[in-house]
């Protein structure tokens, strides 16, 4: 028999905890000298990470993080039953060149910035119905090979508009499983596990693409903005909660002026949530000394921050339920050249403290 | 109906977000941009007076001028100077033949690894592209209405 876990009208509700056992996040230069610098698992100080192009450099990054994050789960690539993986560019090929040769059965996905948030949903639907014991969900972004697919040659010279956000160089990588992540043996690896503390997925609401007709791709905030905001009270509404039931509401990369949308759109639904809100792409920069304007921005902005910053304080106690909520901007090139609105989309993660016995 | 309530609801939502977006100094970017166009200005002078100083006629040292200021741009952007140039001096960096030069390099190094031919050759003009085009044509177009007005004699 088949117990039906939807809950409102765009929400899925687990019941059993959807555990992630293992985070990886690898991490460029500059993201290396922000505030969270000493949280990632790895910084390369190479852009190219020893490769000739920007995209084969995203696709090495994206592989490594990978790797890093089966190896810390105590497992092996042949162990991953399946691995659902995006990225920036355009055909995902970061993704599909990075995992490739890792010979794991392969989704790949474009959310765009929101990838980690639709990787994290499909993959713990897929553990939720038993369809893998162990399953990787991973994302990548490059500043170099973003700025060649969305906007301009590194070496040209302009002006960045104050609304812009800074492309993060950056891969996350989860594994996660119906079994909880055994306690850390010796050497380095170390599973998601503090004691009997774990961190788990418990419910996510899968986001609409929302078009406020905005067009300002420099301005991406105010593209993303009302989507994670249909989401956030698309979450709220279906399982009946306020903000105050989380202990932080993390948006992906709205940044400064899409914080400040997200803020006031909500408060039009007479929502609250500046007290608990943090965003990924204010979090991994420093704006005032790192020159990045408006925030980080890319689906590795929202991924390291979770792998780096997020779960270690949700197993650690601090935080006992956050609603993550990696958010998108849907455009090409063509798109906006043919004149078409930037649309946003925004996926909800609830991941919780669960202490197991 | 409902579409003209939608377009005024998009248009009241671009006109908040263009409310809240913090923009650059308009005052202190022009002060930049004249002070950077400026200063590519007077080196371009000093070549021009330099090459003249040395025999070459007003043609020669022109070219010379324009030679030597692309040949300094490439370099620049090559050694991932002018980029800074460009973010501190904006239009000005833009508009003198420096920022043209800066275009064509930028995409050829850019799009090298994409091979000589559909990287290079075919990407090289990617941001240039519409100067060219679009210079040629309005020349052509002046040339046009020159022609008639000489044939018409308006002028001599």
């Amino acid at each position: 028999m088949n117990l039906q876990k939807t809950q409102g009208a765009a929400s899925v509700s687990f019941g059993k905890p959807v555990y992630i056992q293992s985070a990886a996040s690898i991490a460029g230069k500059k993201e290396g000298e922000g505030p969270l610098g000493s949280c990632f698992d790895m910084i390369c100080e190479d852009p190219l990470f020893g490769t000739d192009t920007w995209e084969a450099a995203e696709s090495t990054m994206q592989k490594e993080a990978a790797t890093l994050a089966i190896g810390k789960a105590g497992l092996k690539p042949e162990e991953i039953r399946m691995v659902f993986a995006g990225d920036l560019l355009a055909q995902s090929i970061a993704s599909s060149f990075g995992i490739a040769e890792m010979g794991i059965p392969f989704y790949g996905l474009y959310g765009a910035c929101s990838t980690m948030g639709e990787s994290l949903s499909l993959g713990s639907m897929a553990v939720a119905a038993g369809y893998g014991e162990h399953i990787l969900c991973a994302t990548s972004s490059h500043f170099a090979s973003a700025e060649k697919e969305f906007r301009y040659p590194l070496g040209y010279g302009c002006q960045r508009p104050l609304s812009a956000t800074w492309t993060v160089t950056g891969s996350g990588a989860c594994v996660i499983g119906s079994q909880p992540p055994s306690f850390p043996s010796s050497g380095d690896a170390i599973p998601l596990r503090l004691e009997n503390s774990c961190a788990a997925i418990t419910e996510i609401t899968t986001g609409k693409i929302i078009d406020y007709g905005f067009k300002d791709s420099l301005n991406m905030g105010g593209c993303m903005a009302p989507a994670a905001c249909d989401t956030i009270y698309q979450h709220l509404y279906d399982f009946g909660r306020s903000p105050s039931d989380y202990d932080a509401i993390i948006t992906g990369d709205l940044g400064l002026v899409g914080q400040k949308i997200l803020l006031d759109l909500l408060s039009e639904k007479n929502i609250d949530i500046s007290s608990v809100h943090q965003d990924c792409g204010l979090l991994i920069f420093d704006n005032s000394t790192q020159d990045t304007h408006s925030g980080g921005s890319g689906c590795g902005c929202a991924a390291t921050v979770l792998c780096a910053y997020l779960l270690p304080k949700v197993i650690a106690g601090e935080w006992k339920r956050i609603l993550f909520v990696p958010t998108g901007a849907m455009l090409s090139k063509v798109s906006f050249n043919e004149g078409d609105p930037v649309s946003g989309i925004a996926h909800a993660i609830v991941i919780e403290q669960v202490t197991v016995s | 109906m409902a579409t003209e309530q939608q377009k005024q609801k998009q248009k009241q939502y671009e006109q908040y977000v263009k409310e809240i977006t913090p923009t650059h100094s308009l005052p202190l970017n022009m002060a930049k941009a004249f002070f950077t166009g400026g200063l590519i200005c007077v080196l371009g002078q000093f070549i021009l007076n330099f090459a003249g100083s040395q025999g070459a006629d007003k043609e020669m040292a022109g070219s010379w001028c324009s030679l030597i200021l692309i040949l300094l741009s490439v370099i620049l952007t090559g050694l991932n100077i002018y980029p800074k140039i460009g973010k501190f001096g904006g239009a000005g960096a833009l508009v003198p033949i420096t920022g043209f030069a800066n275009s064509v390099a930028a995409s050829a190094i850019e799009f090298k690894a994409e091979g000589q031919v559909f990287g290079i050759g075919c990407k090289i003009f990617t941001i240039a592209g519409p100067v060219i085009l679009y210079g040629i044509m309005s020349s052509w177009l002046l040339g046009l209405i020159y022609y008639i007005l000489k044939v018409i004699g308006v002028i001599a």
